[in-house]
């Protein structure tokens, strides 16, 4: 697998979801994947921009793609499914618009990136042969649930990313790694984002019908590809525990470290000690 | 005094919201997907269907006066399953961008809070510097013990830094200044 790829990180990958694109440049690195990451890159804007400034949340995102293009690259990359969906939706709307385009090319000074791909890694990993061939470890007695969250597949209008409701390449790809996932309810389900901050109640309402769906269905760790579902589902897990008077001791890993894990590379590469929910019980005697 | 006989075939409020988001409320046919699918409509005054024919019919106050929009997690659920392809999460979005504008008192002023404190954090910073952004967001809404915990654990896991990167943030304030001119000039005019 080859392949050459601007890098967009986003904020928190560089902060709170550090071991996402640790694991994500170790991933990469084992199958032969160039990232560049792009010089000068600035933040999505997120929900805080589109809330209050359409505007303002379609050329924050674009000036990075810009920077993109600049470097000579067209397809760009973001693991945060969050940054994914800005930059995508950028993307889509500035070029929908004639007269949008012409407000945004004197905001960023410059003529609208035009030939640039925004991809999430599971797009660039899909090629399930090369996955497989990579492969050095077996993780037996993992069952894991895979948790998209919103973002990745909505609106599919834009995303135009797998099957909205009950999608399957985070499945498909860790299947054919050789680990176990199970059919679950709770795929798509929203875990109330950036609520954590300011709603918390509603985040550990939504939170907790995930974790108990796991865990129903048999679940020993949740697999998720966003830095935000990642934050609630661990470093909320044990308020919610304690909250609702449940025990959960649901791991919660990036997709990333368990394609990581199985292609050998060290636990201590992968950032597996940085999540709140330990995941040593359940990786002991893998990861010796 | 005159009467006003006639009835505008579009509200106010509707004409409002499709200039800032492009989405005609009238498509609405009340089905109910939206309500159905939120995952917050538990938590909300009105479900986001209320909101939507309350803006059809250009009821301001109730609008304005709800949770609802504050409450909107941004999931798309309701903009992936409207069957007549209503971008309902982006009226929410249309909403609080008029009500900010109008100068409403936010029904849950912390979500306002919060937008507030990320965005001065964008601007400054080029980047989101997640600590400084909550030290802004706390002194905002005098609420200094929240998640204090919470957020020592995320420091000693090196989850949160203790420096801004000022990388962009010369690119940020000038997105921001044009974007703040353009609206206003496109709103005088």
């Amino acid at each position: 697998m080859t392949g050459r790829y601007a890098y967009y990180p986003g904020c928190s990958l560089h902060s709170t979801a550090a071991e996402y694109d640790i694991s994500f440049r170790a991933v990469c690195e084992k199958l032969g994947i160039e990232l560049q990451e792009i010089k000068g890159w600035i933040c999505c804007g997120t929900s805080p921009a589109h809330s209050t400034s359409r505007l303002l949340s379609i050329a924050l995102p674009l000036e990075s793609l810009r920077l993109a293009e600049k470097m000579g690259l067209t397809d760009v990359v973001a693991p945060c499914a969050s940054c994914f969906a800005r930059l995508k939706t950028a993307h889509h709307e500035a070029t929908a618009d004639p007269e949008l385009e012409a407000k945004l090319s004197d905001i960023l000074d410059a003529p609208l990136p035009k030939n640039v791909r925004v991809l999430h890694p599971l797009e660039i990993f899909a090629n399930g042969e090369a996955v497989a061939e990579t492969v050095t470890r077996e993780l037996p007695g993992l069952k894991v649930v895979c948790y998209y969250g919103c973002l990745l597949t909505r609106p599919p209008k834009v995303m135009q990313f797998d099957e909205c409701e009950y999608p399957m390449s985070m499945d498909n790809l860790l299947r054919s790694l050789g680990i176990e996932t199970l059919d679950w309810s709770y795929k798509t389900d929203c875990c109330g984002g950036a609520f954590a901050l300011t709603e918390t109640d509603v985040v550990l309402k939504l939170t907790r019908d995930i974790l108990e769906d796991a865990k129903a269905v048999g679940a020993n760790a949740i697999a998720v590809a966003c830095p935000l579902c990642h934050a609630n589902l661990d470093t909320r897990q044990a308020e919610i525990e304690e909250k609702y008077e449940a025990r959960f001791g649901l791991p919660v890993l990036y997709f990333t470290q368990l394609m990581g894990l199985a292609f050998g590379i060290p636990a201590d590469r992968l950032g597996i000690r940085r999540h709140f929910v330990g995941a040593e019980g359940l990786l002991s005697g893998i990861t010796a | 005094m005159q009467l006003e006989l006639t009835i505008p075939a579009q509200s106010e409020l509707a004409e409002a919201v499709f200039r800032e988001s492009g989405q005609n409320v009238n498509l609405c046919f009340q089905c109910g997907k939206c309500a159905a699918g939120c995952p917050v409509s538990y938590a909300m005054d009105y479900t986001p269907l209320q909101i939507i024919h309350a803006v059809r019919l250009g009821l301001d106050d109730l609008v304005f006066d709800s949770k609802t929009m504050w409450l909107c997690a941004s999931c798309e659920t309701c903009t992936t399953r409207c069957p007549q392809e209503v971008d309902v999460a982006r009226v929410m979005d249309a909403v609080k961008t008029i009500a900010l504008r109008r100068g409403v008192k936010p029904a849950i002023p912390r979500v306002a809070s919060f937008y507030k404190a990320s965005l001065a954090s964008i601007r400054n910073f080029g980047r989101m510097f997640e600590l400084g952004m909550i030290v802004d967001l706390k002194l905002r809404t005098f609420d200094f013990l929240k998640d204090a915990g919470l957020g020592v654990k995320m420091l000693r896991k090196g989850k949160l830094k203790l420096f801004p990167s000022f990388t962009g943030a010369r690119t940020t304030r000038r997105i921001f200044r044009r974007v703040k001119r353009l609206e206003s000039e496109s709103r005088g005019s």
